[in-house]
């Protein structure tokens, strides 16, 4: 999978799972400041993750996600590797 | 014993809910109470929990424990001098010594059954369900009454607005009975992972370490939210899961879940997993907070009250506590969703309020910034 459909789909989650404002997604969206997840939707956010992608993502690399842009990285990477 | 058969193939007996009750204490605080006295608003509540309000005990959990009871026997069409067997799940009871279970037999009248608190947090109900239907299909015991009742408003730190928004007061019962091995309790799932049980504790409770005085400090609920609901989301999911394939059946068989309410978003999630569409689900957190061990039992009951099941239906049980333990129960449903007889059993009435009932909280506790 390359990284723009890693994208796609991350992006669709964040709909359908997380029940996000689809036009308010972009790469530099902070979750936190401009999509207001609050601390349970960013576990949330990392359960839908792993479900989806069938990554595990620990807590520790869980804290580097702010972005939209991060978040998509970070599952491109462990696809990758 | 996932389907009451035994090795030799021969069909065992199994055990089936035949009564129901619930208690819940008159006095209700309110979101908007709480912001009275706590930095927190509806709004944020209700954003994170789903909670509304929650009940505020004005007597003891054996108290609520045996009213549940009495509506569970009538429902049953049973005496108390019936039962051979009471476990009250509860990790807030009247007492240790004796047992609240001693004091719950005491007040309906069972005297000289056996009788046992039961101690796993908020999976405490499903805990003892299991244990019921087990003791009836060894054959030893065949009227069981198995309650969850709790008082957490006496713990409640409402100096930490993390935890003093999340928990309430209630007792729920059921009776069970032996089936056939086509009904009742199909499959089950106990288990605990001692190594997580800092998330989700009070840290001074018992007797760990030297006699020391109550210290506000050591003496409230403390949770490490995130981690809970990231634990609670997977272990009671992929419980609910399991023992739905050791029933034999498919996600698609079953009728209605039947969580723990802990949180209306761990609830989705669960459900998520399970691929069920909520009207499948059943949530009444809105109106009483997280009782623990009381949320299902109570949970059944009202389902039963609002038609939500009928006769045949696959029902799963799925519940995670401080432990961290989590359990979950497949149960096909008997022919009977009405209750034999009622009963008037109630609490006795009280003209104190919610507020008024939490105030010793607050003088021992203290109050948080604002």
């Amino acid at each position: 999978m390359d990284r723009s459909a890693v994208a796609e789909r991350l992006e669709e989650v964040l709909v359908t799972e997380l029940g996000l404002d689809a036009d308010k997604i972009t790469e530099e969206a902070n979750f936190e400041e401009d999509l207001e997840v609050d601390s349970l939707g960013v576990v949330e956010l990392l359960m839908a993750l792993e479900d989806e992608f069938g990554v595990q993502i620990p807590d520790e690399e869980a804290e580097n996600i702010g972005t939209v842009g991060q978040a998509i990285d970070l599952v491109y990477g462990k696809l990758e590797s | 014993m996932d389907n009451a058969v035994d090795p030799d193939g021969a069909e065992m007996q199994n055990a089936k809910i035949t009564g129901w009750g619930k208690c819940l204490p008159p006095a209700s605080l309110s979101n908007d109470d709480l912001a009275q006295i706590v930095d927190t608003s509806d709004e944020w509540i209700t954003t994170r929990t789903g909670i509304k309000e929650r009940r505020i005990c004005h007597v003891d959990v054996s108290d609520m424990a045996a009213v549940a009871a009495q509506h569970a026997l009538a429902a049953a069409g049973l005496e108390a001098t019936d039962l051979d067997l009471v476990i009250v799940g509860t990790c807030t009871g009247d007492s240790t010594i004796p047992s609240t279970a001693s004091k719950v037999q005491e007040i309906i009248g069972a005297t000289g059954c056996a009788a046992m608190d039961l101690n796993a947090a908020c999976s405490g109900f499903i805990y003892g369900l299991v244990v019921g239907t087990n003791m009836i299909r060894a054959g030893t015991n065949s009227r069981v009454l198995v309650i969850g009742a709790e008082k957490l408003s006496y713990h409640l730190n409402f100096a930490d607005r993390s935890t003093c928004v999340l928990f309430g007061d209630g007792a729920g019962a059921v009776v069970l009975e032996p089936a056939d091995s086509e009904t009742g309790v199909l499959a089950t799932e106990l288990g605990l992972d001692g190594t997580a049980r800092s998330l989700l504790e009070i840290p001074v409770s018992g007797t760990q370490g030297e006699r020391r005085p109550p210290d506000p400090e050591t003496a409230g609920i403390t949770m490490n939210g995130p981690e809970v609901f990231r634990r609670a989301v997977t272990t009671m999911g992929d419980a609910a899961v399991r023992v739905v394939e050791k029933s034999g059946l498919t996600l698609d068989d079953v009728d209605l879940l039947i969580p723990h309410q802990a949180n209306t978003r761990i609830i989705d999630a669960t459900a998520r997993r399970l691929r069920l569409d909520r009207d499948k689900v059943f949530i009444n957190i809105g109106s009483y907070g997280n009782t623990s061990a009381a949320t299902i039992p109570v949970a059944l009951a009202e389902a039963i009250e609002q038609d939500r099941i009928t006769p045949g239906d696959v029902i799963v049980f799925a519940a995670f506590g401080a432990g961290l333990s989590w359990a979950a129960a497949t149960v096909r449903w008997g022919d009977r969703v009405t209750p034999v007889a009622t009963s008037d059993a109630a609490l006795p009435p009280t003209d104190r309020t919610a507020m008024e009932l939490i105030q010793p909280n607050i003088d021992f506790f203290g109050l948080g910034a604002r």
